[in-house]
């Protein structure tokens, strides 16, 4: 019963935070030298212009009048116009966003199987060379970010090796229509592997760069946490028992030395989608984080505005996952 | 280890016996050869040199386009010009003066914005620190609230509402950045104040304001310094990401950034316009990290003793 007591504070705790979130949000456009409206107009507008955008926004009230206008609408899902698109903000952001929630999820799915393999390899060749080698791999791979990783990959498979393509989410030609913006998933539930097979080939480069970073993160820290449990009385106990290396490290040690890793991958998974922006820049792949980036040249107030509340959203959600399942996954704490 | 232990004893509680220069960072130079230190160090200030010379160096004019020549590749290529050592991109820039002059920005942005998010973050943790109390609660809980807003999204709307520029650019990383240098000083100071020295010079009666700089300062310095230098890496990679976007200078002067995204464009017919400032880039943030990572093995506290 406790469990769902700490479930709920968690969930409060969660809202309160996407809540500061929108606070500083609406402060920071706010408190733009000048006004939000400088910003969206164009250098030719009039002085009525000025005054009627100012009007349509509600800048023209007090500062609290306009606070629990625009909370009102943000509840209710409303974000207003997208200047640059002219289209509905939380439109654009649903059919722009599974695209990049498709691509984070594959590339932490990538992270976590390469970084889990290393370091349980790391482990089992421990006081070998294969150890040693794996150690300096990666640390190199530590030492480079996405940007470059990304940029790597264009030079590497745009020009060296053109098997791979440079941009975009899907052949064009393939004029294909979906019923969602899940497109990866979707042709995969509905058994189309040739359009399966292009949307992922589109996506090997961009999450590859974006999984790299977290995979050596994850190797370095449970390698880390492995080795100590292996020195642990229960694995002592299991050898002593006559079982193999490989079922030491998979069985006895890996479950007591997830729980670091776990907590760590949720921190690092926010990075990864902050690393989205950049990356689908360079690939030219239609997810929100490309968007933004058009949102800020484009100073287009109001997508910018549910831009970062959706950003914000999901770094929410993630930690609240994440904290969900390592209590779930503890074993010290499951016993109790 | 054991000198600089004898240096801290000396200093604080016999006031009479000759003392080292007080901010001097006690750092003894054997420790500085290690391999990763050289390398790094050696190659950045090679960088600094180019920078600074850039003017002298460079072969051509960075801006000057020739469009006779243009898309010439680099010397040993066939059809190479070898005035243009790293060939020419579509305008007919010369891709070596432009990649010269590019590291100016780099490394200005680099050394400004790590140093003033060094120097907020460092003031404030020594203060909360040290001082502990009202202090410590309110700039601790400012650095908790700020580490909950995500990087990305503080950058976006930073550079959304200071608009495009390098000093956006700048302000962006030392606003984002500073929590980094805050939390650590603060952790460090408060360890290195529960120390016997810092209790000696307490006893002896030093004002406290005294004891965090002349005792505690120079003790948190390497820390400080691995810090600076790690953050000076992440800043040219944040500069690089903002001139690819076209967020960061304006087009007309030359950044790394700016020539990988225009790279990109004509990737197929001149691949060196995007490889020569990708290399650059690269080599300069593995530069910055091998001395973060040498500096910290020479200088780690925890090792020392």
């Amino acid at each position: 019963m406790n469990n769902s007591l700490a479930v709920i504070r968690r969930l409060v705790q969660s809202a309160a935070t996407l809540f500061g979130v929108g606070i500083v949000v609406f402060i920071l456009l706010r408190v733009v030298p000048g006004d939000p409206t400088a910003m969206m107009i164009g250098p030719g507008a009039s002085a009525d212009d000025v005054i009627a955008l100012r009007a349509r926004y509600h800048l023209d009230e007090p500062l609290l009048l306009q606070f629990f206008g625009w909370l009102r609408s943000a509840l209710s899902g409303d974000f207003g116009t997208s200047i640059s698109l002219h289209r509905d903000v939380m439109e654009v952001l649903l059919s722009r966003l599974p695209a990049t929630i498709e691509l984070a999820i594959a590339a932490l799915l990538v992270a976590v199987a390469a970084g889990v393999s290393l370091a349980v390899l790391a482990t089992l060749y421990d006081r070998r060379a294969t150890a040693g080698i794996i150690n300096v791999a990666v640390g190199l791979l530590l030492a480079v970010p996405d940007f470059v990783w990304a940029l790597a990959f264009v030079l590497l498979f745009g020009l060296l090796l053109p098997v791979l393509p440079l941009s975009g989410r899907i052949d064009p030609t393939l004029d294909i229509p979906f019923h969602t913006h899940f497109i990866l998933i979707e042709s995969l539930l509905t058994g189309r592997m040739t359009v399966f097979a292009d949307i992922a080939a589109h996506m090997v480069m961009p999450v590859l760069a974006l999984a790299i970073p977290l995979a050596a993160i994850i190797a370095r820290v449970l390698t880390a946490s492995l080795s100590e449990a292996m020195e642990a009385d229960y694995v002592l106990l299991a050898r002593i028992k006559g079982h193999s290396r490989l079922r030491l490290v998979l069985q006895e040690a890996l479950p007591n030395a997830i729980g670091p890793t776990l907590a760590l991958t949720g921190v690092q998974f926010t990075f990864l989608v902050g690393g989205t922006v950049i990356v689908e820049r360079i690939f030219a792949y239609p997810g929100i984080g490309n968007l933004g980036v058009d949102a800020v040249i484009n100073r287009d107030f109001p997508l910018i505005q549910g831009l970062v509340l959706a950003f914000g959203a999901i770094f929410i959600v993630v930690n609240l996952l994440v904290d969900l399942a390592v209590t779930a996954l503890d074993p010290r704490l499951s016993h109790a | 280890m054991l000198e600089q232990a004898q240096g801290r004893a000396s200093e604080s509680v016999r006031e009479k016996a000759p003392v080292t220069p007080r901010f001097a960072l006690r750092l003894p130079v054997a420790r500085l050869s290690d391999p990763r230190i050289l390398a790094g160090g050696g190659f950045l200030c090679f960088l600094v040199v180019v920078a600074v010379a850039a003017p002298l160096i460079a072969p051509k004019d960075p801006l000057e386009q020739d469009l006779i020549s243009s898309l010439l590749p680099p010397a040993g290529l066939q059809g190479a010009d070898p005035s243009h050592l790293l060939g020419t991109d579509d305008l007919g820039r010369d891709v070596l003066s432009r990649l010269i002059y590019g590291s100016r920005t780099a490394l200005f942005v680099a050394v400004t914005a790590a140093t003033l998010a060094c120097a907020i973050g460092s003031v404030l943790g020594l203060l909360a620190g040290w001082y502990r109390g009202a202090a410590d609660v309110a700039i601790s809980r400012l650095v908790e609230i700020w580490m909950a807003f995500p990087p990305v999204l503080l950058s976006i709307l930073l550079v959304a509402v200071l608009g495009p520029g390098v000093h956006s650019v700048i302000a962006a990383i030392v606003i984002i950045d500073w929590t980094r240098f805050c939390r650590v000083v603060r952790a460090e100071t408060m360890s290195q104040g529960a120390r016997d020295y810092v209790i000696a010079a307490k006893t002896v009666g030093f004002p406290r304001l005294n004891i965090l700089l002349r005792e505690i300062l120079p003790n948190v310095m390497p820390i400080i310094v691995t810090l600076l230098s790690l953050e000076m890496g992440i800043a040219v990679i944040v500069e690089a990401i903002l001139s690819f976007v076209g967020l960061s200078v304006s087009s007309d002067v030359p950044t790394w950034g700016g020539m990988i995204a225009q790279g990109r464009q004509i990737l197929h017919e001149g691949w060196w316009v995007f490889a020569a400032p990708l290399a650059a880039l690269s080599a300069t943030v593995l530069a910055f990290n091998l001395l973060g990572d040498g500096l910290q093995r020479a200088l780690d506290p925890v090792r020392q003793r």
